[in-house]
């Protein structure tokens, strides 16, 4: 798969529930070769911006998307990665805050 | 200007690590970087430790400026620290 087909495959699916790319695109591709990346490391698309264990069970929270993505595009307007935004984010309405880690220390188990 | 050791924990594939580099490049600061998620075994886990210490979250980038550790990419706090 190439990260334009990665692009276009998870935009047809992430938009209608609310999640939106980060306009800045060339952020955005370079988020799909890292995913596609990870997939190839570790078999499971893991967060690019986090360290993955290569344990796809102590991962699952940080499988992109990741379970802290509702809670920081509620907050924040955008997800840890900057990759997933809201329509408010991208429109600029939303202050580009840097968005803190929310996984757990403890579940970053090495 | 700092006369302090700066050094980057990163990954290669984050782009706030990214961010980060490009900064400190920017800025012409000498810093030692290491991207952890491109070591292995023994290696990768004296690193985690080391980052841990720092920052017990494990998260990237994590930046050491003398005794002052930076977690993200916080431009402000990063250029304030290094004096410019």
């Amino acid at each position: 798969m190439t990260p334009q087909e990665l692009y276009d495959m998870l935009r047809r699916t992430q938009e209608p529930q609310g999640y939106f790319f980060n306009q800045d695109r060339a952020h955005v591709m370079e988020l799909m070769e890292a995913l596609l990346l990870n997939k190839e490391r570790y078999g499971y698309m893991g967060c690019p911006c986090r360290l993955c264990c290569d344990d796809r069970e102590r991962d699952a929270d940080i499988i992109c998307p990741c379970a802290y993505r509702e809670a920081d595009v509620a907050e924040y307007g955008s997800c840890y990665c900057n990759l997933y935004v809201s329509r408010q984010w991208n429109q600029g309405k939303i202050e580009h805050r840097y968005v803190p880690e929310r996984r757990p220390a403890d579940r970053a188990m090495f | 200007m700092t006369d302090q050791p700066v050094l980057l924990y990163a990954l290669s594939t984050c782009s706030h690590c990214k961010n980060t580099k490009k900064l400190l490049d920017d800025l012409g600061i000498q810093y030692e970087r290491v991207e952890v998620d491109l070591t292995e075994g023994d290696e990768r886990q004296r690193l985690i430790e080391e980052v841990k210490r720092h920052n017990p979250h494990l998260s990237f980038p994590t930046l050491v400026i003398g005794q002052k550790v930076i977690v993200g990419f916080r431009e402000n706090e990063i250029k304030e620290t290094l004096g410019r």
